[in-house]
């Protein structure tokens, strides 16, 4: 009696966290943002949609992920590869490949902002090598695609760690043989790679894409830092609506479509990226 | 880190409210025989105690300061109005949190205080504004801050001929920044147009209501659309990250920006860095005035005070040239009155005092105050100037098509709140309506 009531007795505490600070606010989310005037209501969503920023906070979100993922995948599958061949020192070299793990997203806005803005370190070397001028601005409105590539460069400098951790951990479970059975049959490393390696990968990697697209689609303090009004995305959005404009049933309008975007995000990765059960080590 | 200091302000706040109502109650409780002095205003624990320690130590009589934050401020008066039961005698507020006080008759009218206070030179559209369109003077002004603009001195060469900076208009400040950029190459204009700025004052209280001489009726107006086409020209010359930019106390001293616009306590810092350097003057005016926003804190004595005598008297005090100057070094709010400065006066606050006096003294100021009654609406208020300025000046669009689309937003809000017109536009008999 007791064994069969144990395994219950010993989640139930963190089914009560979940339930008491996940469950709960989230359905009063999905209420705040059907609610207005008193009565229900798409209203939220008809502001949301009509709103100058919208548009260029859908569409700011969508390029820095599409473009900012693949990269982190395709960097961290290059890093971990190499870490493969590292005898000596390996360990240092991991931590302090995952240092950028340890700081915080504001403080990675923050610390790229010091980089580049007009007075900063990368202009201080440009001046000094007698490649400009004067300060050269890449954060503004004026300057688009130096400002969506800084985020971009900023994003993945701070978030490839994930990716590389969760990836190394996956190399590290590869049992040899297969590789060593390529080569008796004159693999090249390539074909290694392609053929064996990466498949064998497939649930680090769904996993690492998972975990990475989430919280790409989740980016703020970076975005607000480097971007401030100029880079619209859609939490920034709904913080806007939240503490500026103080509407909270719009910002929740936002909240759930970052949860809806998230979700099918998620739902893609577990169809395409599915093991075959014959595959499954 | 901006949410932990949301978090902290608000459990500081929560705590200065505690000991004030712990003060409040101490004040009912214990019949002292003090002029107890509720305040909505500098209720910040250390402003508090700056005001009773400096500010109030040689007032003869005595005088109890209490705080209170303004909700909970406005509804203590109103129950005290309500019973009959009254401990404070004298109420320290802003202007837009007295005409609730006022509608339901709470406050006393102090005309005798007022004539009585003429010689201390508060300017007239101000003692205006404490008559809360009565034809009585309601309340006394004691304190302000507000807007202006500084400039580096490396900016005045280029002023256009025949341009003073006190009699600047905004074609002016166009053709100014226009020189500065045509003889520098550089974009030396500058406004708080960041996230954390406070930009949306400009056109809530400054450009369009200079050129309209109002601000929600006049919102689509010919000359609405002639003050925003006018601005997006400016903004050629506007150092473009003046978007990122939240207090321009920080371009003016790294020297990216040479003239700005902000309120007086984020240009403060810059001027007191290097007074020398820099002029300050009130923002330009247009063709209906020189518009701009007091931000006005006032004195009243509520009906049925039990010290309506000891009241006058502390406004008496509290509107003394040499107190009005103690309060703006103890806490940054600005004297009404005219005040010789002293010659001590840190070289920094002088330029402060100075740019605020040009501001309010100004033959054609036109006061265009905080929007009042519109409660969680505002940030809604604030966010159509905002997307009119987003639209029009950074995207390009027609001013026309922009103004007229807001307009169904400013709409909206005042049919959902009921909001009358507050100064400049001419009072409603319900809510505000954009013409």
């Amino acid at each position: 009696m007791q064994s069969r009531l144990m395994p219950y007795l010993l989640v139930l505490p963190s089914l009560l966290f979940l339930t008491a600070l996940f469950f709960v606010p989230l359905l009063q989310t999905i209420a705040l943002a059907f609610h207005g005037g008193g009565d229900w209501t798409l209203s939220n969503f008809t502001r949301m949609a009509d709103d100058l920023n919208f548009g260029d906070a859908v569409v700011n979100t969508f390029s820095v992920v599409l473009v900012v993922v693949p990269l982190q995948l395709a960097i961290a599958l290059g890093m971990a590869m190499m870490l493969r061949h590292v005898e000596r020192g390996r360990d240092i070299v991991l931590w302090i490949w995952s240092i950028p793990l340890g700081i915080s997203d504001l403080a990675a806005g923050l610390l790229w902002l010091a980089i580049l803005n007009d007075h900063g370190y990368l202009n201080s070397l440009l001046f000094r090598l007698g490649l400009i001028a004067g300060p050269q601005s890449y954060l503004t409105y004026e300057t688009p695609t130096a400002l969506f590539v800084a985020i971009v460069v900023a994003e993945t400098w701070r978030a490839t760690a994930i990716v590389l951790v969760i990836l190394v951990a996956g190399v590290q479970l590869l049992p040899r043989e297969y590789g060593e059975a390529a080569d008796v049959f004159g693999a090249t490393s390539w074909q290694r790679f392609t053929r064996i390696t990466l498949p064998l990968l497939r649930p680090s990697i769904q996993t690492a894409l998972i975990l990475r697209t989430v919280l790409a689609f989740e980016m703020f303090a970076l975005v607000l830092s480097l971007g401030g009004r100029n880079f619209p995305v859609l939490v920034s959005e709904a913080y806007q609506w939240q503490y500026v404009s103080q509407d909270s049933g719009v910002a929740a309008t936002y909240a759930i479509v970052v949860m809806l975007v998230s979700l099918a995000a998620t739902l893609v990765y577990l169809r395409v990226l599915r093991t075959p059960r014959e595959q499954m080590l | 880190m901006t949410r932990l200091k949301f978090a902290r302000r608000s459990l500081l706040l929560g705590t200065a409210g505690l000991l004030a109502s712990a003060g409040a109650a101490r004040a009912q409780g214990g019949a002292t025989g003090n002029t107890v002095f509720l305040s909505s205003q500098m209720n910040v624990l250390q402003e508090a105690q700056a005001v009773r320690e400096v500010v109030l130590k040689n007032y003869q009589g005595k005088v109890e300061y209490v705080v209170e934050e303004p909700a909970p401020f406005a509804v203590h008066v109103a129950a005290e109005a309500k019973s009959g039961q009254h401990t404070a005698s004298l109420l320290g507020a802003l202007h837009g949190e007295f005409p609730p006080l006022q509608a339901m008759e709470a406050l006393a009218p102090l005309d005798d205080l007022a004539a009585k206070l003429a010689d201390r030179g508060i300017p007239a559209p101000l003692m205006k504004l404490g008559q809360l369109g009565t034809g009585h003077q309601m309340y006394i002004p004691w304190a302000q801050a507000t807007y202006f603009m500084a400039a580096n001195k490396k900016a005045l060469p280029f002023l256009p001929t025949g341009a003073t900076l006190d009699t600047l208009t905004y074609d002016q400040l166009l053709q100014w920044a226009t020189n500065v950029h045509d003889k520098t190459g550089n974009r030396m204009l500058g406004f708080p147009a960041g996230p954390k700025g406070l930009m949306h004052r400009f056109f809530e209280g400054f450009l369009p209501p200079a050129y309209t001489g109002g601000v929600v009726t006049t919102f689509r107006s010919p000359a609405a659309e002639a003050a925003w086409a006018t601005f997006a020209e400016i903004w050629k010359h506007v150092n473009p990250n003046s978007t990122n930019y939240n207090f321009m106390e920080e371009p003016l001293q790294s020297g990216d920006v040479w003239i700005a616009f902000d309120h007086v306590v984020r240009l403060l810092p810059a001027l007191r860095q290097k007074p020398d350097d820099y002029v300050t003057f009130a923002a330009p005016s247009g063709p209906k005035g020189h518009a701009y926003m007091p931000v006005l804190v006032g004195l009243a004595i509520p009906k049925g005070a039990p010290d309506p005598q000891g009241a006058a008297a502390v406004v008496e005090y509290l509107t003394r040239p040499e107190v009005q100057i103690l309060l703006a070094r103890a806490v940054g709010f600005f004297p009404v009155v005219k005040a010789e400065l002293p010659v001590d006066l840190d070289p920094g606050l002088k330029l402060a005092v100075s740019a605020i006096a040009a501001t309010q003294n100004a033959r054609d100021a036109l006061p265009s105050l905080l929007p009042i009654g519109l409660g969680a609406k505002t940030g809604e208020f604030d966010k159509v100037f905002m997307d009119t300025f987003q639209l029009v000046v950074l995207r390009g669009q027609k001013p026309r098509e922009v103004l007229d689309r807001q307009a169904e937003n400013l709409k909206r809000i005042f049919a959902e709140t009921g909001a009358p017109c507050w100064v400049p536009d001419p009072p409603s008999a319900g809510a505000c309506q954009v013409q």
